[in-house]
């Protein structure tokens, strides 16, 4: 495991930072064209919502490897209102911001592992991970 | 940053060359809907060729430019969105569905040109 490369996330060009940052350690990693734009997609609906939903958070970037493969985590970590009904904010569609409430559903997609722990006033947590093929 | 638009005949057309941040997708589309109405354009081509990332917000930008311009009477077409772009909208569960598209801008003026005429 290397250690974390993080980005804060409180301006909205933060957005921009950290998916771009994702995209370069995707690349380095060996991840072909179309993981490299499922990873800085995924990365940009984390970090918007950081933005749009909380005071501030982080996306933090781990390299993990074992025996026969290797994978890029991404963590979403921020202590804002946190969510109450996890159920419902992975349904497509559903948005308290009047977007298209495809970010979170969409980031479940795009990577291949996704977990997301969040309690009410304490904050949320979100890991997810792309293995290289 | 704001993305240039350029006038040709009666039509308008953007080659999007950056990163778009939210706030350069807004005032795009802010800036297009007043290109529209001063210049009286039929028709628009926006092309995508250089875009490697399109989330959710930008595409929302995108799918209300299209919707927003067609109230005004101007014709969108998108162009040259990149396969994995494409991949990537599919697994946010986004289609585009009633927006035009082409292969590249030539094929998208042809598009026009087919559908409003000179
Ligand atoms: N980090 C977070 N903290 C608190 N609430 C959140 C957080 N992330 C998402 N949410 C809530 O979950 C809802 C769904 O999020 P999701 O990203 O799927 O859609 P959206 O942000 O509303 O729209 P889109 O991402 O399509 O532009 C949000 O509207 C918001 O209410
Ligand atoms: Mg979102």
């Amino acid at each position: 495991m290397t250690p974390q490369s993080c980005v804060t996330i409180q301006k909205e060009w933060d957005i921009v930072g950290a998916r771009q940052l994702g995209r370069d350690i995707a690349k380095k990693m060996g991840f072909g064209t179309v993981d490299q734009a499922r990873i800085a997609t995924a990365i940009s609906e984390l970090a918007r919502n950081i933005y749009l939903y909380t005071e501030n958070g982080q996306i933090c970037f781990e390299v993990v490897e074992n025996m026969n493969r290797k994978g890029l985590v991404i963590l979403s970590t921020d202590n804002g209102p946190g969510i109450d009904d996890i159920g419902r904010v992975m349904e497509d569609g559903y948005s308290t911001s009047g977007g298209l409430g495809a970010g979170l559903p969409g980031v479940k997609r795009l990577m291949d592992e996704f977990d997301v722990q969040s309690e009410v006033g304490v904050g949320t947590k979100i890991k997810a991970i792309k293995w290289a093929r | 940053m704001r993305i240039p638009i350029l006038k040709l005949h009666n039509y308008l057309l953007i080659s999007i060359q950056t990163e778009i941040d939210d706030n350069t997708a807004i005032q795009f589309q802010e800036d297009l809907l007043n290109k529209i109405h001063q210049s009286g354009s039929s028709g628009v081509v926006i092309d995508l060729t250089s875009v490697d990332i399109i989330d959710s917000f930008i595409a929302k930008v995108l799918g209300d430019v299209v919707t927003m311009s067609d109230l005004m009477g101007a014709k969108v077409v998108l162009t040259g969105i990149q396969p994995a772009v494409a991949m990537t909208l599919i697994d946010l569960g986004i289609h585009l569905k009633n927006v035009p598209t082409a292969l590249d801008l030539e094929q998208g003026l042809i598009k026009l040109y087919q559908e409003l005429g000179e």
